[in-house]
């Protein structure tokens, strides 16, 4: 089996809250929670869940943004931890990103070419001529014409703008690039666009991506490996065509079902969850989605459910460990 | 089923300050809606399609002018309606959901109150009374323990629970249609989920007909019974859902289509659109789409097509449904 280039092992990030006057007690958002993965050399892992589920924690720990509770992440098999200075410099070489709003995430007063060519003069220090060459050649790698660099991000749409942040990301061939909802910005008839452009820098360059989205025909369509987030904890992750076509944990049906159809003559069959996501200060008891689970069992309130194999990936979800127990005791 | 809105040639522009740059933000638009139909008007950004919604209502910025066309409620012209009379039709006759409900609900007022302005205001009804109803709606769109939640204020809420109760401020008179402009877009997908049911079912209980304004094609295939497609201030087709999905007559809709990533089809690329959106002030000549368009021919590039009736209630604002007929 390959080096995975990033595995997360028992991910945990707790941001404390302070509480009361003048701030004396602290309460803790369990953000991200006990969470493990690994991103496959040239694969995509998707991440899906709503607002509040920890995908963007995620994010900033592996930009090594963040530092975690507990837990580590290992880049080609080593310990972030252990990095020293110069290693974790070129770990942020390595690892780059694309965030969801092209209008924010460029400065306005910087022409194109500089944009794409400060993290070469800042981390190569390359020469003005040598610069320039990288920039155009980058360019034309995301589809933007060469006199582009001469102009200002307010002179480019919205998908060019993600394409010239595409750009940037890629100057210092990073290996592992964080996508947080790239599209989502971007006009409908330009998403394919970029989508497809993500999908062809893939396979030309060999990049790993981690692709952050609640959309989710778009993560199931760009990912390998799904992993599907519910307040600070995974509740199912496994092969991208496996989990979207047939779900296991509650939540991820519910989550699939609530997608809208493609075609007026679509069915799905209607899994309702009740209710909102509950806060993650004060995360349900036992299994976090027992408020609002149509199969709620008097065990999902007491015990947490592991993530174990089930059907091929992994599962949170005492069902099918209940189910595992009662044919084991039918057998015996 | 009778006609309820009855729109025709519909054109609202923007003039620039100087009066020198003139935008045509909906340019010949024409659509009809029945009763406790559901209509989706569906654009990118820039198309015109919120400024559409907005000229039905007469809530237009005051760069805004509509220059010409009917907008036909109940039979009359809202064009020609006096301001006062206006006032007696919006939130009472027509309501309007906008896309962040933090936005439409004011932050210094209870909950309760903010149901009841409306009922106050077109009904006549007295504080108590109000009041009364106010907790009624807050039930009807499933706001649990209505009756201590009327007390508090939009920021003890959340994002679902304060979109649903715009809902219930919107249903509040009983209106006869309710024009919804990206309702869900701040939700999030199970959220979106519940509240799109519960739409739909205010919708059937109350016979309101609906007008979705949307981006997102998958709302409109799961609520809408007929869809009008915006590009440049155009309509550039619209008919019944099924048509409109099976057979699209505009190269842009069959493009929008194909664009989007759908659940279990496993394509290794999806079907792009080249190039952008135009500039809504300084669209291409002739048809709008045509720089874009796959199937392009030279009449394209010189004139835009009229509005052509491609099928049973469809119509396409293309030189090749001139063909197809």
């Amino acid at each position: 089996m390959t080096v995975p280039i990033l595995e997360a092992r028992n991910l945990t990030k707790h941001f404390p809250v302070k509480r009361g006057l003048l701030g004396r007690g602290s309460d803790v958002v369990r953000a991200v929670d006990d969470v493990s993965f690994a991103i496959e050399p040239g694969r995509t892992l998707g991440v899906v869940g709503e607002s509040g589920c920890g995908k963007t924690t995620t994010a900033k720990l592996v930009l090594h943004l963040e530092a975690p509770t507990s837990g580590a992440i290992r880049f080609e098999g080593r310990d972030l931890q252990t990095f020293d200075r110069g290693a974790l410099r070129e770990y942020r070489r390595s690892v780059q990103a694309v965030f969801q709003d092209p209008y924010a995430s460029l400065n306005p007063r910087m022409r194109v070419g500089s944009i794409i060519a400060e993290p070469l003069v800042t981390n190569e220090s390359l020469p003005a001529g040598a610069a320039r060459k990288r920039v155009a050649h980058l360019l034309e790698v995301v589809g933007l014409p060469e006199r582009s660099a001469d102009l200002f991000p307010h002179e480019f749409s919205g998908g060019q703008r993600q394409r010239i942040a595409i750009a940037r990301a890629l100057a210092l061939s990073p290996k592992l690039v964080v996508l947080d909802e790239p599209v989502s910005a971007l006009d409908v008839s330009i998403r394919a666009q970029i989508l497809n452009l993500l999908r062809d820098l893939q396979s030309r360059l060999g990049l790993s991506y981690l692709f952050i989205a609640h959309d989710l025909a778009a993560v199931a369509h760009m990912s390998h490996t799904i992993a599907v987030m519910y307040l600070g904890k995974i509740v199912e992750i496994g092969n991208a065509e496996t989990v979207a076509a047939t779900p296991r944990h509650p939540y991820t049906q519910a989550l699939f079902s609530a997608a809208l159809p493609s075609h007026p003559d679509e069915k799905r069959d209607e899994v309702v969850v009740t209710g909102e996501v509950p806060s993650p200060l004060a995360p349900p008891a036992g299994c976090r989605f027992h408020p609002r689970c149509p199969h709620a069992m008097a065990r999902c309130s007491a015990e947490e459910p592991a993530l174990l194999p089930e059907a091929g990936r992994l599962v949170a979800c005492h069902l099918y460990t209940g189910v595992r127990v009662s044919v084991g005791a039918a057998a015996r | 089923m009778s006609l309820l809105l009855d729109v025709r040639g519909l054109s609202t522009h923007y003039v620039s300050a100087r009066g020198t740059r003139v935008t045509r933000a909906v340019d010949q638009v024409s659509f009809a809606l029945e009763e406790g139909e559901t209509l989706g008007i569906v654009g990118e950004s820039g198309s015109g399609k919120t400024t559409l919604a907005l000229s039905l209502l007469r809530l237009l910025p005051p760069a805004a002018r509509i220059v010409a066309g009917e907008v036909r409620f109940e039979g009359d012209d809202l064009l020609r309606k006096p301001a006062a009379e206006m006032r007696r039709i919006r939130g009472k006759r027509i309501a309007m959901i906008l896309q962040d409900p933090m936005a439409s609900l004011n932050p210094l007022f209870t909950i309760g109150d903010q149901v009841a302005e409306p009922i106050r205001i077109h009904e006549g009804a007295g504080r108590r009374g109000a009041w009364v109803r106010a907790r009624e709606l807050l039930r009807a769109v499933r706001i649990s323990a209505p009756e201590l939640r009327v007390r508090e204020y939009p920021h003890q809420m959340s994002g679902g629970m304060r979109q649903r109760i715009v809902g219930a401020i919107a249903i509040s008179c009983e209106p006869r249609l309710l024009i919804a402009d990206e309702p869900t877009t701040s939700l999030d997908v199970t959220i979106q989920a519940q509240y799109l049911n519960l739409l739909r079912d205010l919708q059937r209980a109350h016979h309101l007909a609906m007008i979705f304004i949307t981006h997102n094609l998958g709302i409109v295939a799961k609520m809408c019974d007929r869809v009008a497609v915006m590009y440049a201030g155009r309509m550039v087709e619209g008919g019944p859902i099924r048509k409109i999905f099976n057979a699209p007559a505009h190269p842009y809709t069959k493009a929008l289509l194909e664009s989007i990533p759908r659940l279990g089809d496993g394509r290794a690329r999806l079907t792009a659109i080249d190039g952008q959106p135009p500039d809504p002030a300084n669209p291409p000549a002739g048809c709008a789409f045509h720089p874009r368009c796959p199937r392009v021919m030279d009449h394209c590039r010189q004139e835009a097509p009229p509005e052509l009736v491609v099928g049973e209630s469809q119509t396409a604002r293309c030189w090749l449904a001139a063909d197809r007929r």
